[in-house]
């Protein structure tokens, strides 16, 4: 499989990169030569073979339904770009 | 009395106990031996006023008779580790100045045990790469040089291997008595083997991963590179242990892997495993690997041809399902909770100019694979197959050790280092084919180790590989101390630096 132009610029769409119509050509060289290597696994029998999930044969384990912290919203906040108080600020998503 | 810079870890440990070195004495040095390193790049943040109040901190708990494990040794700490109230990076400009207001648990771990920290390593950028070429900050200089022709050194500039090369290249070049490192897909062994030094990737699950930047959470695993066996196991001991913030991270007790060192390898049973032996492999590398065979032969193991049928499908299976996890992973990288934001007109561009400019061109490229072979359409044929043919990997294993394998010795890497510029311009492939020895390791999850061996023609540093079973990281410390033991003693770099 390889891809064209315009699925360079459906990926990073949805990858949120954006990219310049000068690289596009690159990227796309470079996708295709990944999805070339990567080619020769559509030749291996897997048939009746388990996606491999966790490498240790261990259950998944989970934790009380707790709140372990809290009370952080400075240290939440204190590397944002731009905030005001305990809000994140972002442009205006809603019209 | 020996330059501080020149022992050991173990060897600095005793002479801090025995009172012939002080800790402010041994920091003091290693900070100056950084000062002087500037054209090595290791560093991209230095800490020495902290490292320097720790190190009071511990000579005054050593005059106490309160010493811990690890009390007053200077590391370096990968720029992938969040260090609390000091800037972390992953060498990407996407983080800008992050600062993280928590401790990672691998780093609190060795700060338990009375470590303390130079400063935070350069790296390739989100832990992307073979060469230590895609940091944000720069290439990070190996402290190695080719011998030209006229029994010299040339000029070019060494990688280190990555993407821990300011970890490897720090400790090979004696600013650091150790290092933190991870590894993906070889990220810890590469380096190693491309410095001269000793990396152990240990068995998924061993370190918490709590507090480290994600990469691939399936594939990452912390540990340390060291200039000898014993200072990895002294290492692994604090960094090791059950974390209850990582769900993967095991709840088993972590053995003391330094009583592993020099115990024997009578009877162990070494397997060999034939498809390692690629088309093309140098001669250099399979005479090295023939020479390792011969050391364990010689300290009483017994050799077995073992077959791995799915070697040659790892490092392809890898480049799908490693850049699916980081292209979820690196989701949070979005100009709104912390590092870089870009303005945009409208949120969707706000995310894209963001990410575009923040992330470089490797952690783009891997990003958008990751993105399409997770795509509709897509999943099953790439991500659902590799996760398959992952299975496939880990049984070829799986039968290796129920047929009484104890450990597996290969090459480390296909060749010793390149120059930058050398590799990957033209083809990013070219560049993933280092990882050839090293991804399988990754994953099957199992614990693997690399250990300096010998010398190239041109002078540079070849490795060993061994693979062991899960949680058996003693076995390999026991086989790696042996080899240590039988290879020629490799001189360090002389520093041409400064």
């Amino acid at each position: 499989m390889s891809v064209d132009s315009a699925v360079v610029r459906r990926i990073a769409h949805l990858s949120r990169i954006a990219v310049e119509d000068a690289e596009v050509e690159r990227l796309q060289g470079e996708l295709n030569a990944i999805l070339a290597f990567v080619e020769e696994l559509s030749e291996v029998d897997v048939s009746g073979v388990e996606p491999l999930t966790s490498v240790l044969p261990m259950k998944m384990k989970k934790r009380s339904d707790v709140v372990t912290d809290g009370g952080i919203a400075d240290d939440v906040l204190a590397n944002a770009p731009e905030r005001e108080d305990h809000f994140f600020v972002v442009p205006k998503v809603i019209e | 009395m020996t330059e501080p810079t020149h022992l050991t870890l173990s060897q600095a440990r005793d002479a801090l106990k025995a009172k012939t070195l002080s800790a402010t004495e041994l920091t003091k040095a290693h900070v100056d031996a950084i000062e002087r390193a500037g054209a090595l790049n290791c560093f991209i943040t230095k800490t020495p006023e902290l490292a320097l109040q720790s190190a009071r901190d511990s000579d005054a708990r050593i005059a106490k008779g309160e010493a811990r494990p690890l009390e007053g040794l200077p590391l370096g700490i990968k720029d992938l580790y969040c260090t609390k109230g000091v800037r972390t990076t992953a060498a990407s400009r996407i983080l800008d100045d992050f600062t993280p207001p928590y401790e990672s648990t691998v780093s609190a771990n060795l700060w338990r045990d009375g470590a303390l920290m130079l400063g935070k390593l350069n790296l390739d950028e989100f832990a992307m790469g073979s060469s230590n070429e895609t940091s944000a900050f720069g290439p990070v200089i190996s402290p190695w040089r080719r011998k030209d022709a006229s029994g010299g050194f040339d000029t070019a500039r060494i990688v280190p291997g990555g993407s821990s090369g300011g970890s490897s290249a720090a400790v090979a070049a004696h600013l650091c008595l150790g290092a933190t490192a991870t590894d993906t897909g070889g990220s810890i062994r590469q380096p190693a083997a491309f410095t001269g030094t000793v990396g152990v990737k240990p068995t998924y699950g061993r370190c918490s991963r709590w507090g480290i930047v994600a990469f691939a959470s399936s594939l990452d695993q912390a540990g340390p590179i060291t200039r000898t066996v014993r200072d990895a196991a002294i290492m692994l001991r604090s960094m090791a242990g059950h974390d209850p913030k990582d769900t993967t991270s095991v709840d088993a007790p972590v053995p003391d892997y330094e009583a592993s060192i020099g115990a024997s390898v009578k009877g162990k049973r070494i397997g060999i495993p034939k498809e390692y032996r690629l088309d093309g492999l140098s001669p250099e590398i399979a005479a090295l690997w023939d020479q390792g065979v011969a050391w364990l032969k010689d300290a009483g193991a017994e050799i077995v041809e073992i077959s791995l049928p799915h070697t040659r499908t790892a490092l392809p299976a890898y480049y799908i399902i490693a850049p699916a996890e980081a292209s979820s992973n690196l989701a949070r990288y979005d100009g709104v909770r912390y590092g870089l934001r870009e303005k945009g007109r409208d949120i969707t561009d706000m995310y894209e100019k963001t990410r575009a400019r923040g992330f470089g061109a490797e952690v783009r490229r891997r990003v958008m694979i990751g993105t399409y072979v997770l795509s509709a359409g897509y999943y099953d044929a790439y991500y659902v197959r590799a996760q398959k043919i992952r299975s496939l990997i880990k049984r070829d294993f799986d039968i290796a050790f129920a047929a009484g394998v104890d450990a597996v010795l290969t090459p480390a890497t296909p060749s010793p280092a390149f120059a930058i510029g050398e590799k990957g311009s033209a083809d990013p492939v070219e560049m993933y084919l280092n990882d050839v020895f090293t991804v399988t390791v990754n994953m099957a999850g199992l614990p693997g180790l690399a250990l300096p061996a010998g010398l190239s023609g041109n002078g540079l540093p070849l490795a060993l590989q061994l693979i062991g079973r899960p949680f058996d990281e003693e076995t390999l410390f026991s086989l790696a101390s042996a080899i240590e033991q039988a290879a020629p003693k490799i001189q360090s770099p002389a520093p041409w630096w400064g």
